[in-house]
Formats: C-alpha cells, structure tokens, sequence
C-alpha cells in the first residue's frame, strides 16, 4: 500500500487549490486586515462588542478633520440690519458676528478655491443684496434649519450641536445626501416589480433588501417597529416586507454611524426597551429629526434648486444618518463646534 | 499494490458491460455506460436511467418553475446578460405584497409569477416524491429515501404553503433567490422576537448538527476500518468480520456504548428526518400561535436577565407630548 504518484496527485491538486483560494480571499472585498479590535459595551456574553480596525480608526480619523477656527466675533456694536439690505434671517446679529457667518459659510461650504467661486457662490458680488442666485435662497433655508436643530433638537444634538461644516465639510453639496430611489431600469408589462427588492446597493448593506428604506421612513412616516410586542398574536401585525424595510433602513443607521447592531440593541431582544442602551434613545430622535428636516426644510427646496440638484424623481437632496455622522458615532468625534457658534444658534449662544 | 485509497477512488473496477441490476419484472433496461470522472467520486458506471412519466412531468414542471423565476430575475435587470450575472445571487421573485392577502390571482407583476412558479415547483416536487417511492416499490426495497425526501417537502410546504395559508397572507412566505431567502429567514426570525426562543428551532438545530456529528463518526468509522474491508458494510451486517469488531469496540472503548451496524443507519436516518420535521413544526407555529417567542421565553422562564449594565432606558415614543 505505498503512497505513488497517482495516490498524491488528486490530494497535491486539491492542497494548491485550497491555497491559491485562500491567498485570492486574502486580497478581495470582505477581508478585514488584522488586528480586529473589540470593545465589551455590554453585559458579558451578550456579544454586545464594538470592533474596528487600527487602520479603519485611522482613515475615519483623516476623512473628520476639524476646520481652522475663525475668531469669535463681538455681539455687540452695529447690527447686521443696519449695515446690509435685505438681510432676512441672521436678523438678530451684530455686523461683525454676520461677517463670521459668512467667513464660516466660505470656508465650510464654498471655499475660495479653483474648483469653488467662494462667496461668488451663492452672490452676485457687485450687489451681494441680491437675491438671484439660488444658492443664496438655499443657504438662508440651510441657515433657519442650522437654528432650528440647535434650538428645537436638543434630544439629539445634544450641547454639542450642528454647524454648516458638520454635514458640508468644504464642498457645496455634502457627501451624504439621498434621493427617492427608483432602482435602476427594469423590464415592464408583467415582469415582477418586486416591490424593490433583490438588488444590492449601499443604503442597504449589499443585501436583497429594500433599495429605499430612506423615502418611506426618513421622508414618510411608515412605521419603524414591526416586531410583537406581546408573545401570542393578536391579529395580523407587520408583514416580512415591512420588516424587510425597517432591517434596510438599520442598515444604514449602523453604516453611517460606524457601529454594530448591538451600539444600541441587545440583539436577542432587538424591540426591547430594557434590554437596550441609552443610545437607542438618542437614535430614535435621531429618526424624528431626520423626518422633520426633509419635510419641513429639504422638501419645500425641490421648487428652489435646478433640476440638476434634483433626484431622478425631481426631489430634493436629502438628509439621512450620514449626512452629518459620516461614519462616526458622534459626528467629527464629539468635538463641537457649535458652542463656538452662538451666531448659528449654539448652546453658547445668548 | 495500490487498490483502495481515500479522498478518490484510484482504481476503477468495472465489468466488460454494464451491470443493469437484479431482474425486475415488466422493466426494459438501456442505456448504460462509463464515465472514468465519475468513477473518482463513486462508481463509474452511469444508468441505466428510469424516467418514466412521474419523472419527465417532473422535470418539465421543475423547467418550468426555473424558467418563470430565470426570466423574472433577468427582467429585473432589464435583460442585462451582464448584470444578470453581477446581481444573480441578490435576485428575486417575490410572493405578492401583503394587501393581496390569499388571492389566487393577484397580478403577474405583483406576486402572480411567484404563485404559479410555486404551484410548478411544487408539483414537480411531489411528482418526484412519488418517482422515488414507486422506484423503491417497484425494486423491492423499503420506502425510506421518500419519507426522508417527505421530511424535506414538509417544510417546504409549511413555510411556502401551509404557515401562508393560516396566516391568511401569501406575502408571508419565502421568495425565490438566494440572497432573498435568507433575508427573508433573518427578517422572519426577528419579526417574530428571534427565533432561537422556539423550542422546535432548538430541536430543530439540535437534529441538525447531532446530524452532522453523527455523519463525522460513522464516516470517521468506517474509513477507519476500511483497511479491514470494513466499507463492504452492507454484508457485514450478515457476516461481521473484524473491521466490524474493531470499529464496534473502538467506540465502547472511547464512549462506552456503540450502535449496531444496522442501528447507526437509523441513527442517522432518524436525526436527518427530524431536522425539517421539529423546523417545520416551529415555523408553523410562528405567527399562528406566537408571535413574539422571545417574550414567550420570559413567560415560560427559559431567557436568562442579564444585569443592566446601562441606564435603564424607556421608549421615548411613550413619553407624553412625543411625536410617535
């Protein structure tokens, strides 16, 4: 019974093939480069862990860098009202704590640069009064919902609150904006719609999922909570379809926020109150602002922007979790520049 | 000498012509050959094969079924050869939405199409049940291969025929695809408060891996003592040689007990049985008679408490003046 050739060749074939697809799954999508850090944030063995990776840690710390800070402005003096015309809703400003908005509006949004005009961006600069551009119609909406979430969203925002830069980061549009999503073209007549499932995209982690969990939940006011709330039924509660979109939609609540399920649910339990953790609490006002701010700011904009800023639908941008988380769990880690800022309505603010 | 190896079989014994198998009457047998590959993984001899009428209608209702999913999937990608390929495992076909409650006829593009490639694919199942039971009838032998096959068509059955009917709503079964359904089996499980509180789950998966554990040692026992002719087991349950002995004693020696060569087969049969059996039970039971079974856990005292360790939280959307 000895070991030739013809015995050692089939094995010698299976050992190459094993080894040429582990060093190929080494280097494609999915492979997370070691170290993997975990942090306990639960109660131990309920898996409730934190994991990041050095070099991840590493480049979300490059993509939230903090802007140059502009020095504070005295409320005092002349106000902004009797310096420029129509001036519409900084109305409570001083003219130098009106200049630092602008400073602040150039810097975060269209800085003076060859790919942006700067303060061309939103002015006519031989009569900065005038109101044609529609940038400027924008930025004074943008400005109102600034306050408004610093004043009325404190149950999210916290002290810490919102500036311009928190979603904008220099670049007139922020990265993370969404639109009502149709899905790509498909086969009409009789051809299964599908309801929008089984195409992966990022809003839905790459799985089967809803497409759009962000329309009928972050716009709309479809319910979130499809689980049952008692243990025998009781009728007919929420369908796998529904379930389907509120599973879509934490997706990208974890995707933006950089964090697992269990950031905020004990995941054996994921409807339950008591067993999950205070940022649960901060992330469902989360989803109240975020409904807010479509329907009240970004939506009315639609008849405001030019159909080039427009969804394939003719819809605003609009906002969801990542537009000012960005993949952190607070956005630019906490740092607030808004208390900086009283002139944006910032806990500072007199 | 090398004649029997493992991973691949290197020497391939074979006849000067085919073995058609022991006479059965009223049968005509054709259409038997070699097939060297074949031979690395089992015996090399393939056919002679039995189609019959109970296995072209099913098959071409199998077809059928294929094809309706098939063309559904490519027109979600507006026949797009290449995204068919990109996208193949995310695509779907998906049951009609829920407001078509238990309609036999919804619209093509709204869950008919799902429906009637359920009654193809169905149809084609059981057709293939009965092959397989009239096959074993017709050779003599027992019945078993059907009624583990069975096993499997119920569960099939609860969770895309039977659950949706009591449920009242076909949006309630499983789409076709394959990242679909196991969305649909995550979705499921937490909609209806996790399903690892559900008894016939644990059972289920119980059956599952005692399934694969029992599979490890018989296969394990068997290569073992196959040095000894130990894999000519069908004989040796008539005439136990020492291969036999050996793998008998081996594991009373490690565990103290070892099933017969016959009793390891029902072991086994048994376990694999069990597995979609207690499964189709549990998902039966969901939705229809609990609908929260983590809850149902408290209730009957089988989740643990854990201590809180965060500051205990209430739901934001009970406190009054709350916007939802």
């Amino acid at each position: 019974m000895k070991l030739g050739v013809y015995t050692a060749g089939p094995a010698l074939l299976g050992l190459i093939v094993a080894f040429l697809l582990t060093v190929a799954m080494l280097f494609t999508a999915g492979w997370t480069r070691p170290p993997v850090h975990a942090t306990q944030n639960g109660y131990r063995g309920t898996g409730m862990n934190q994991i990041t990776t050095p070099e991840a840690e590493r480049l979300l710390k490059l993509a939230n860098t903090l802007p140059d800070p502009i020095p504070a402005a005295s409320a005092a003096g002349k106000r902004a009202t009797e310096v420029y015309t129509n001036v519409k809703v900084l109305t409570d400003l001083s003219q130098d704590q009106f200049d630092r908005v602008m400073l602040g509006l150039g810097a975060w949004i269209a800085p003076d640069d060859p790919s942006n005009p700067g303060c061309a961006y939103c002015h006519d600069v031989n009569n900065m009064a005038d109101d044609s551009l529609y940038t400027k119609k924008v930025s004074r909406r943008m400005l109102e919902m600034n306050r408004h979430i610093n004043k009325d969203w404190t149950a999210h925002v916290g002290t810490t609150g919102v500036t311009c830069y928190t979603c904008h980061r220099g670049q007139p549009v922020p990265k993370n904006v969404w639109f009502n999503n149709p899905g790509a073209p498909r086969a009409l007549g009789v051809a299964a719609t599908n309801d929008g499932m089984g195409h992966p995209n990022k809003v839905n982690g790459s799985t089967a999922m809803s497409i759009d969990p962000l329309s009928a939940t972050l716009e709309g006011k479809e319910p979130i909570r499809v689980v049952a709330t008692q243990a025998l039924p009781a009728g007919y509660g929420a369908s796998i379809q529904a379930t389907e979109q509120t599973y879509s939609l934490m997706i990208h609540l974890s995707d933006s926020l950089g964090v697992n399920c269990t950031f905020c649910h004990n995941s054996r339990a994921f409807s339950q109150w008591v067993e999950s953790t205070p940022q649960r609490v901060t992330a469902w006002q989360g989803i109240q602002m975020a409904r807010d701010l479509n329907n009240a700011y970004l939506d009315p904009l639609k008849a405001t922007f030019p159909a080039k800023r427009l969804g394939p639908e003719g819809d605003s941008p609009k906002v969801d979790c990542a537009t000012c988380h960005q993949g952190v769990s607070k956005p630019l880690y906490g740092v607030s520049l808004a208390k900086d800022f009283p002139e944006l309505g910032g806990t500072a603010a007199p | 000498m090398s004649y029997y190896q493992n991973i691949f079989t290197q020497v391939q014994v074979r006849g000067e012509t085919p073995e058609m198998g022991v006479p059965v009457p009223n049968m005509e047998r054709k259409g038997a050959g070699y097939l060297h590959i074949l031979g690395y993984f089992g015996n090399a001899q393939v056919g002679p094969i039995y189609l019959g009428n109970l296995g072209v209608i099913s098959l071409l209702f199998g077809f059928i079924a294929f094809e309706i999913i098939g063309l559904n999937m490519w027109a979600s990608v507006h026949w797009s050869p290449i995204q068919f390929i990109r996208q193949l495992f995310w695509l779907a076909l998906e049951p009609p939405k829920p407001e078509y409650g238990l309609k036999i006829f919804p619209p093509l593009n709204e869950g008919g199409w799902w429906l009637i490639a359920g009654f193809f694919l169905t149809t084609s199942i059981i057709l293939w049940w009965a092959r397989m039971y009239r096959r074993a009838r017709a050779l003599g032998v027992g019945t078993h291969a059907s009624w583990a096959f069975a096993s499997a068509i119920w569960l099939y059955l609860v969770l895309g025929f039977i659950r949706p009917l009591l449920m009242g709503h076909w949006s309630e079964a499983v789409p076709f695809g394959i990242f679909p359904h196991l969305d649909w089996t995550a979705a499921f499980s937490i909609r209806y408060g996790n399903l690892f509180y559900n008894p016939f789950h644990m059972l289920s998966i119980t059956f599952l891996y005692g399934s694969t554990l029992l599979f490890a040692m018989h296969g394990a026992t068997i290569l073992a003592v196959s040095r000894f002719g130990g894999e000519r087991e069908v004989e040796q349950i008539l005439d136990r040689g020492t291969a036999s002995e050996r793998a008998a004693l081996f594991w009373r020696w490690t565990m103290g007990f070892n099933a017969t060569m016959e009793s390891i087969h029902r072991w086994a049969w048994w376990f694999a049985v069990l597995c979609p059996l207690t499964g189709g039970i549990g998902i039966l039971l969901t939705g229809t008679v609990v609908d929260n079974w983590y809850l149902w856990g408290v209730h009957h005292h089988i989740a643990p408490a854990y201590p809180h360790v965060f500051p205990l939280i209430v739901d934001p959307a009970a406190t009054p003046g709350a916007s939802q």
